[in-house]
């Protein structure tokens, strides 16, 4: 399988970048890690003039603590950058747990966290822990940057706020009040699977009481998403195994998933309702795992 | 990286790269693959093709040490990297524990998946010298024996650890 013709740059900074993306527009398209733009190119799916790499662009790589800002991830960290990372293992081991059962290994090698933001496929599996944890991303173009919550990047499937000339150069981790949190994925194998139902829970514990909870569910709607209600249902209540069903069955009834070869709609939705509630007693019992 | 563009208008970039330890410059247009760089341009077909689409890992190679889908790469972005294929792993005539392992235990059979299985055996035990069976079977994972030989190939990675 051999790939069509395509014009190849690797610039030297973002700035050049989004220039470059300025100056042709949809015709352009960033290579992080290739291992979503390949295939699509290789079916046909995608066939742009111009590829634009960040191989070069050094900025985007690491992953460190900023006082005052919380944990910086370069959006072309790979899957395997973030399950290695000193910073996140020590903080947030639920982000290196997400990213440690996606894909297989020689993907999360290459794959970055970057794309797996931007190619806004419901199923993604950082997504929703990072949205439970509050995650900002940044977003730099042609005439300026902007910061924004991620839980506001996603508009559909594939689809997402983003300009054409402009680059996701990183997502924030912002300090946390949270005392635990966890992403369970479905799927249906342990490896090379996507998700069927994934789950991530954030929350906020303290003598027996729920004071907070983030649930952001993926691959049950056409972004991923937070189930708002059931967070509300369980805010300031005593942690009770009915409470934490409660809570699943409040989240099952607010996504809307689709039917297809992994799952039907009601299979997807009696998934939600039991990995929510696992994914709630992991993190309230665990912290962040 | 160096360009030129022919009389065609035809443009190729000049690559940089070091394969089993031998330092290479090749000419390849943007679209190469780096599979194909390393079959067709340099000859070394120990790296197959399956599914070509990143699922099986038959064309695993090391890039920096770690195990990548050379058919999801392009040959350009390998600029200025390191890369060791199957041909690589061997030291002259000499096989490697792994592969010594793999004939031993017979988890070879029809031999298509064997180089990226080997290969990501490799990387494994340079990390993780002493891997437990959970871990092997995770780091092959990404390699797909379609024969379903597995059972013999993780016996004959876990034995190449042992001292």
């Amino acid at each position: 399988m051999y790939l069509p013709d395509f014009d190849y740059q690797s610039p030297g900074s973002l700035k050049e970048a989004c220039q470059i993306l300025a100056a042709f527009g949809s015709r352009a398209r960033v290579l992080a890690g290739g291992t979503d733009l390949m295939i699509k190119m290789k079916h046909g799916l995608l066939a742009p003039d111009v590829l634009v790499s960040l191989k070069n662009i050094s900025q985007l790589a690491g992953i460190g603590y900023v006082q005052g800002r919380g944990v910086v991830i370069g959006a072309r960290a790979t899957h395997n950058d973030l399950v290695n990372s000193p910073v996140l293992q020590k903080k947030y081991l639920s982000v290196c747990e997400a990213a440690h059962h996606m894909a297989n290994n020689q993907i999360r090698n290459v794959g970055t966290v970057g794309g797996n933001i931007v190619n806004a496929v419901p199923s993604a599996d950082l997504p929703p822990i990072l949205i439970a944890l509050n995650a900002a991303v940044k977003l730099v173009g042609a005439d300026g940057e902007r910061e924004l919550p991620l839980e506001s990047f996603f508009t559909g499937p594939n689809r997402s706020v983003i300009g054409t000339d402009e680059i996701l150069s990183e997502i924030v981790i912002p300090d946390q009040t949270s005392t635990g949190s966890t992403y369970m994925k479905f799927g249906l194998r342990r490896s090379g699977a996507l998700a069927v139902v994934g789950v991530a829970v954030a929350v906020t514990v303290a003598g027996g009481v729920l004071k907070e909870a983030k649930i952001a569910l993926g691959a049950v709607s056409p972004t991923p998403m937070r189930a708002v209600k059931a967070e509300e249902l369980i805010r300031g209540r005593a942690v009770t195994d009915e409470l934490l069903e409660e809570a699943g069955v409040c989240a099952a009834g607010e996504c809307s998933p689709i039917s297809d070869i992994r799952g039907s709609k009601e299979y997807r939705q009696d998934m939600v309702r039991v990995f929510t509630r696992r994914a709630l007693r992991r993190a309230i019992n665990e912290g962040h795992v | 990286m160096e360009a030129l563009t022919d009389q065609d208008g035809i443009k190729r970039y000049l690559v940089n790269i070091n394969v089993n330890g031998d330092p290479y410059t090749v000419i390849v247009k943007a679209n190469t693959l780096l599979v194909n760089l390393l079959r067709d341009q340099l000859d070394l077909t120990g790296t197959k093709k399956g599914c070509e689409l990143g699922d099986c890992g038959s064309c695993t190679v090391l890039l920096d040490g770690k195990p990548v889908n050379s058919c999801t790469v392009l040959a350009v972005e390998a600029d200025g990297r390191g890369i060791t294929t199957i041909e690589g792993v061997a030291r002259s005539e000499k096989l490697d524990k792994i592969q010594e392992s793999f004939v031993n235990n017979a988890a070879v059979q029809c031999g298509y998946c064997t180089p990226g299985m080997i290969l990501s055996a490799k990387a494994l035990l340079a990390r993780n010298p002493k891997p437990t069976e959970q871990e092997v079977r995770e780091a092959i994972s990404g390699n797909l024996c379609r024969c379903t030989g597995y059972v013999n190939i993780v016996k004959a990675v876990l034995e190449a650890t042992g001292d």
